[in-house]
């Protein structure tokens, strides 16, 4: 197991950083709850490929654990979220977030 | 009888301490139903109310339970011998370390107890017997509550004079007044009574208070309530005043505020006659004959604590022959003969002040006693009136009822009371308003003399305001009209209907009771040296007996009495009083004579006279007026403490409630308002909220040393800046 040198490691954050600012603005502008939710994944997955990045760069087995962890939760959460979906279609007929504006109360 | 006792430990040859152990063993605990028989007809009461009995059956019930009350009073006095105290129940025992409170709900029979107790259980049965025909309207209706309404009078009527302690009294006295309230009250869709049941309970709180408060310096200084304890107490200092320092001389001032509330004296008289707008059987009893006499009761109860103060006595004779004056002048000018008897029921108990604060407790008891009797019979008589003439009342509307069938009994049982009342000479009347006068010249006091000639000339007033009353309304030719309670019927074909059996009955009694009052003046004194028959041997055994002619009495240093014998025009005022007031009560009569039976038209015109001159335009209209006390009170009383009530009720309404609050209430919601936007249901401005609050806080990390560093720079410039200042001002 080697190391690689910080420019390398700057290649593995901006891609990171991409993945989560492309995630970030595409929850913000969108309103569809199945594309927003892709969205979050995708933040997700910028997450991740910091965490190995630097655990890789810093020879720590912690960023992995971490990365496994992120990836248990998504799935799970993947599969409660869509199924959140499935309810709300079956609500309204639409995946619209602005549709369910009043779940404020 | 009191001789026999003390005979007995000699013959016995055993020392006296067994023999009061033997007589205080006797079983009286069957006295106790004096109290108990009233309460028990409050409760029957109770239960006919609940099972909306619709029959006469709640008067009966009071009747018979009033009468066993008397009965049973008539059988104490017959085997009484000495003051006995009888213990009921424990009611309140508080000991700590040194001290303790004690009020037991106990009886304490004295004759004094048995003299006050005879008349108001007598006349309340009497009185009830007249209000059963006097409410049948109401049966059905109110009869409940009003019989009720007697009972509890007289329970607490009865805690209040045979109780053994003050705080016992303090009950009953607190109880008639609420009865008070709750007959006045009576006719409670009426707003007058309505508002006379308020004013004469308002009134009365003012003099509670002084009660309430005298019975806690009379504790703190004597360290009991106790009648007996408080004997006890002032024999052990000798009756010298000086031990209790400055209380001792405010328990009288106090006593005596609660005594001219509830007797309605100078200051606090005004509610008097206003609770007239209460039935009249009610008026008879409560508001003439026994509960406004409870102010006299209480002073006589604690004279030893009125001899203290060197002015207490004078005072209370100065207030009373005031407000006798006062009555007075406003009874002659009433039109209404209800209120010219509440009047002159407010005169007759400031000739009983009087008698007291000129020593003279005999002479005031006994104008208690037989004032109750012939005012209770004037009030009566005006009730048949007023009962039988649809509520009319006013004297010039009424004329020649003596002539009328069926009115007979009720005029000329009218005219005893009249005649008691004007001191007509061997009335009761006459001999008891006699020992108060003639003492007024024989006790040396301040102005006692003035007071006395005052006195007289009320007198005078008082005759002729009461024939006033007795020539307009029972002598001279027929004429009636009716009152405003016509129920429907037509002005025009209205004839007044006579009392029957139950009133004309009670009215022959009371009236017989009047005259028959005069009696115990006659009869034999079976003490020594004292004389003044049988109402003086009552008050002889009691706190009051300085106040008994001829009682030989060793406790007071400070007031002298009997000595100087006094004079008046040079005379024994008690020989010369006979002639004088009698005078003065013919005059007073003849007087009335001429203008209200053989020239009614000479009083009209002299009143239309008296109005037309600019000088003396005054003097009929302020005593029509009732002296505008009522209007002055309202003005210096009620509206600066009504204004302060409306200030005080808009602090309450805009600052407590409105500023603190409402105020407080409204922080949140307008706090609310602010942030409520935020929580708006969208989910992208929750994410952005989100994104925002993540931003700064990683720039705030970015950024952390730099901004340290500019923090520590600028606390760094400060401290310099004031290092310099000190050293600069240090220099100089």
């Amino acid at each position: 197991m080697s190391s690689f040198a910080p420019s390398a490691l700057a290649g593995y954050l901006i891609v990171s950083g991409l993945l989560l600012t492309i995630g970030l603005v595409g929850f913000l502008v969108r309103r569809n709850l199945i594309v927003m939710f892709l969205c979050t994944e995708l933040m997700f997955q910028g997450a991740a490929i910091a965490f190995v990045a630097v655990g890789r760069y810093l020879f720590d087995y912690s960023g992995q654990v971490m990365v496994i962890f992120i990836l248990t939760v998504a799935a799970a959460e993947a599969a409660l979220a869509l199924a959140l979906v499935v309810l709300l279609h079956r609500q309204k007929e639409t995946l619209d977030a602005d549709a369910y504006v009043e779940l404020q109360e | 009888m009191n001789e026999l006792i003390s005979i007995i430990p000699t013959l016995a040859g055993t020392p006296s301490v067994p023999v009061a152990e033997v007589l205080h063993a006797t079983n009286l605990s069957w006295a106790g139903f004096i109290v108990w028989m009233p309460l028990i007809s409050l409760v029957l009461c109770g239960l006919c109310a609940a099972f909306k009995v619709k029959t006469k059956a709640p008067a009966i019930i009071t009747v018979i339970c009033l009468g066993t009350s008397f009965l049973l009073t008539l059988m104490l006095w017959n085997g009484y011998t000495q003051p006995e105290t009888i213990h009921l129940f424990d009611w309140l025992q508080i000991h700590w370390d040194g001290g303790s409170f004690v009020a037991n709900f106990a009886l304490y029979i004295d004759s004094l107890t048995l003299l006050w107790m005879l008349f108001v259980t007598g006349l309340g049965t009497l009185i009830a017997v007249y209000a059963s025909e006097y409410m049948e309207h109401d049966v059905g209706k109110g009869y409940t509550r009003f019989f009720a309404g007697v009972s509890v009078f007289l329970f607490a009527m009865t805690c209040l004079v045979m109780g053994d302690n003050l705080l016992m009294l303090y009950l009953g006295w607190e109880g008639v007044g609420f009865a008070s309230y709750w007959l006045i009250g009576y006719f409670y869709q009426k707003p007058a009574a309505v508002a006379a049941a308020k004013k004469a309970f308002i009134v009365n709180r003012i003099g509670d208070v002084g009660l309430a408060l005298a019975i806690y310096l009379i504790w703190s200084t004597f360290g009991t309530v106790q009648y007996d304890g408080i004997t006890t107490a002032l024999e052990a200092h000798n009756y010298d005043g000086s031990f209790g320092g400055w209380t001792v001389h405010a328990i009288p001032y106090l006593l005596m505020l609660a005594a001219f509330g509830k007797s309605a004296q100078l200051p606090l008289y005004v509610w008097l006659p206003d609770a007239m707008e209460g039935p009249t059987p009610v008026s008879a009893l409560i508001h003439a004959a026994t509960m406004v006499t409870a102010g006299i009761y209480l002073i006589i109860r604690t004279y030893p604590l009125f001899m203290l103060d060197e002015y207490a006595l004078p005072t209370v004779a100065w207030v009373g022959g005031l407000t006798a004056f006062f009555a007075a002048t406003i009874g002659m000018a009433q039109y209404d003969i209800k209120r010219i008897m509440a009047y002159s029921t407010v005169s007759q108990l400031g000739y009983m002040f009087l008698g007291l604060g000129v020593i003279t407790s005999y002479g005031a008891a006994y104008h208690v006693f037989t004032h109750a009797f012939f005012k209770a019979v004037l009030f009566l008589t005006c009730g048949a009136i007023m009962h039988g003439f649809a509520g009319q009342l006013d004297l010039r509307r009424l004329s020649g009822l003596r002539k009328m069938k069926g009115w007979k009994i009720v005029s000329y049982t009218m005219l005893i009371g009249c005649l008691c009342l004007a001191g007509f000479p061997l009335t009761s009347g006459y001999f008891s308003k006699d020992a108060i006068l003639a003492e007024a010249f024989v006790t040396q006091g301040p102005g006692f003399a003035f007071l006395g000639w005052l006195a007289i000339f009320t007198a005078g007033l008082t005759a002729y305001y009461t024939f006033r009353v007795w020539f307009r309304v029972c002598a001279g030719p027929v004429h009636y009209e009716a009152g405003d309670e016509l129920h429907g019927d037509d002005p025009a074909s209205f004839r007044p209907h006579a009392p029957r059996f139950a009133i004309n009955f009670v009215l022959v009694v009371i009236a017989l009771g009047a005259l028959i009052a005069a009696l115990p003046y006659f009869m034999p004194n079976e003490t020594e040296h004292i004389h003044g028959g049988w109402i003086a041997e009552m008050i002889h055994d009691s706190p009051a007996k300085a106040g008994v002619p001829g009682a030989v009495v060793e406790e007071h240093g400070t007031v002298d009495h009997d000595l100087g014998h006094g004079n008046i025009l040079g005379m024994d005022p008690h020989k010369a009083m006979y002639y004088i007031s009698g005078i003065v009560g013919f005059i007073g009569i003849g007087i009335a004579l001429f203008f209200h039976l053989f020239c009614r038209s000479a009083a009209d015109k002299l009143r239309g006279k008296l109005l037309a001159s600019r000088a003396t335009r005054w003097l009929p209209t302020a005593m029509e007026n009732k002296w505008y006390v009522d209007e002055i009170y309202i003005a210096t009383i009620r509206s600066p403490l009504w204004i302060l009530g409306k200030i005080f009720a808009l602090l309450d309404k805009y600052l407590i409630d409105g500023a603190l609050v409402n105020g407080i209430a409204a922080l949140p919601r307008a706090t609310a308002r602010w942030f409520s936007p935020l929580h708006n249901g969208a989910v992208q401005s929750y994410a952005i909220s989100m994104v925002g609050g993540a931003v700064l806080i990683a720039l705030l990390m970015l950024f952390m040393p730099e901004i340290v560093e500019f923090i520590q720079s600028i606390s760094a410039q400060s401290a310099n800046a004031e290092h310099v200042v000190a050293t600069v001002g240090g220099g100089q």
